[in-house]
């Protein structure tokens, strides 16, 4: 019955800082550049005009968007398997370790925190043909390797291993905490009811427990793929050939070279649409799999 | 009669594991081992595994000398100190309120929080750069630091451990008389440290790694951040002399990777915590 006499005005400062800052430093960039995507405006340009889907129409018939978007996909689709998987074996391999359990998940999670933009460099010197160590390995088995960051049918696979790389961890760590989550006894009822291999147990027992994460895994991972940018940036710059050019950095030339600034807009309205339906879903993932 | 068959099973896992670790690891041994080498046995047609002559750290002392790198590495220092203390100060009462209080918009402010949680910071590089221009902050500190000192993620952290502290305990505090200010201060956020813990840590990778806003906002080596000081690399001397380029990169990722190495194990708990949330 007191509350309403000690609800003063202390609440109201306590969230005015966030709320400001929400609203100057997300809410009203958000609003800017949807807005500027619907006119010709461009960056040290005149006053706008509104020109409605225009910059819309222009974008999707930019050749270099399609090749952004194709290439993003391809990127995508190669990327967030391959680490789920290599995140899922790592997670079963290390959650059955009685000795080294916390050694192993700081290693393999090493990759994820390590500066994106340093460790290109060092991809760049691992797969250089003249001092890399991929390339020295091959040679030794009689291959000969070639320059995959020059060569426009690899470059793109090349930063997808390097994509793969550094995001495994993250998977590898949802993977372990939800393994946690497998109940003893639904393994020992598996025993008991003769399901007896380890790949028996592993199929029927432990694979559908980790079904829902493996789904939140595969939209979190996909969501940060979708972002490349650090090691085109540092190591092809697009190239060879546009061979990865991808969204964020058709968005970052678009913006920052070449000042198509409601082009650059338009593109990152759409980014962030697809961005926005996979976050729902993972909210929608992490609702269904909290039971709340 | 288990008790073979399992030791084996347990030896071919520890195999397995520590392959996968070393090739985990395979980039970053291969840079330190480059960064090691002397100038003559990079491009030697002799591979050498190991440096033909100990140079010590005569890279890593040219890395420092040929480029600002010191200076990178301070300004990382001071842009991600700067923006984890703002990011704190304004998450914890606002998450407080937002998990405890009762005041009219409540329910807009969240849905802002989650709207920024979902919002990719890289979207908002070219209205905040447009933003920033407009303001004449382009290569400041400012410019660095402003743009970040909101936190959703962390605002959302924080109010789920807010969540889970009893009500009895604030109206007990309440009943000793102590202010809202005081029980955040004195009684709350000692409760909710590993959740402040966690912000600091995902802030602290996210920001010292950025590439993309730096590259955005910063024109002069002057006010670049070690990731782009990277990027600058490449287009000076020293981006075409390996050893001493290497030794720059492993100098730019050391510091976080020594942090992550020291706090791993709560860290990563923190962080499979806040995948499951």
């Amino acid at each position: 019955m007191n509350r309403r006499g000690d609800a003063s005005l202390a609440p109201y400062l306590m969230v005015a800082p966030a709320t400001v800052l929400l609203l100057a430093l997300i809410l009203a960039p958000l609003a800017l550049v949807v807005a500027t995507a619907f006119t010709d405006w461009h960056l040290g340009g005149g006053a706008a005009a509104f020109v409605g889907f225009d910059t819309f129409v222009t974008l999707l018939d930019e050749p270099d968007f399609r090749t952004a978007v194709w290439n993003t996909a391809r990127y995508v689709v190669f990327v967030v398997p391959a680490t789920s998987v290599a995140g899922l074996v790592a997670a079963l391999l290390i959650a059955e370790c009685r000795r080294g359990q916390a050694l192993y998940r700081m290693l393999f999670f090493l990759p994820s925190v390590a500066t994106l933009a340093a460790m290109s460099v060092a991809w760049q010197m691992l797969l250089s043909p003249s001092v890399g160590a991929l390339p020295q390995i091959l040679r030794l088995v009689g291959l000969t390797p070639g320059n995959w960051l020059q060569d426009p049918d690899r470059a793109l696979s090349a930063l997808g291993l390097i994509g793969i790389w550094s995001e495994a961890g993250f998977a590898m760590l949802f993977f372990l905490a939800g393994l946690k989550t497998v109940p003893a006894e639904l393994h020992e009822a598996a025993a008991l009811d003769g399901v007896g291999t380890l790949l028996d147990r592993l199929w029927h027992v432990t694979l559908p427990h980790l079904a829902p994460i493996t789904a939140f895994v595969l939209v979190f991972s996909s969501i940060h793929a979708l972002r490349v940018f650090d090691t085109v940036a540092i190591m092809t710059r697009g190239g060879p050939e546009k061979s990865t050019l991808v969204a964020l950095y058709f968005i970052y030339q678009e913006a920052f070279s070449l000042f198509r600034t409601n082009l650059a807009a338009a593109a990152t309205v759409l980014f962030i649409a697809a961005v926005l339906l996979l976050s729902l879903l993972q909210l929608y993932l992490t609702r269904a799999r909290g039971g709340r | 009669m288990m008790q073979p068959s399992s030791r084996l099973v347990g030896i071919v896992r520890h195999l397995l594991l520590a392959t996968g670790a070393m090739l985990v690891l395979l980039p970053l041994l291969w840079a330190i081992r480059i960064s090691f080498l002397p100038a003559e046995d990079v491009f030697s047609p002799q591979f050498h595994l190991l440096p033909s002559r100990w140079i010590g750290f005569e890279n890593y002392a040219r890395a420092l000398t040929a480029s600002p790198l010191l200076r990178f590495l301070v300004n990382g220092v001071v842009v991600c100190a700067a923006i984890i203390l703002c990011q704190v100060l304004v998450a914890i009462p606002c998450a407080y309120i937002l998990a405890k209080g009762r005041i009219v918009g409540l329910r807009l402010i969240w849905l802002a929080v989650l709207v920024g949680l979902v919002v990719p910071p890289a979207a908002l590089a070219l209205p905040l750069f447009i933003m920033a221009a407009q303001l004449g902050l382009i290569d400041t500190y400012a410019a660095l630091i402003l743009p970040w000192t909101i936190s959703p993620l962390g605002i959302f952290l924080l109010r789920q451990a807010f969540l889970r502290v009893p009500d009895e305990l604030i109206e007990a505090a309440r009943l000793d008389g102590l202010g809202e200010v005081e029980i955040l201060a004195r009684i709350l956020v000692p409760l909710i440290t590993p959740a402040i813990g966690a912000l600091i840590m995902i802030s602290l990778v996210a920001h010292w790694n950025d590439l993309l806003w730096p590259s955005v906002v910063v024109t002069s080596g002057d006010k670049a951040t070690p990731p782009f000081g990277v990027m600058l690399f490449q287009v000076q001397e020293i981006g075409s002399d390996y050893g001493p380029l290497l030794a720059g990169a492993i100098m730019i990722a050391a510091p976080l990777l020594l942090v992550f190495i020291l706090t791993q194990r709560r860290f990563l708990d923190g962080l499979s915590w806040t995948g499951s949330k």
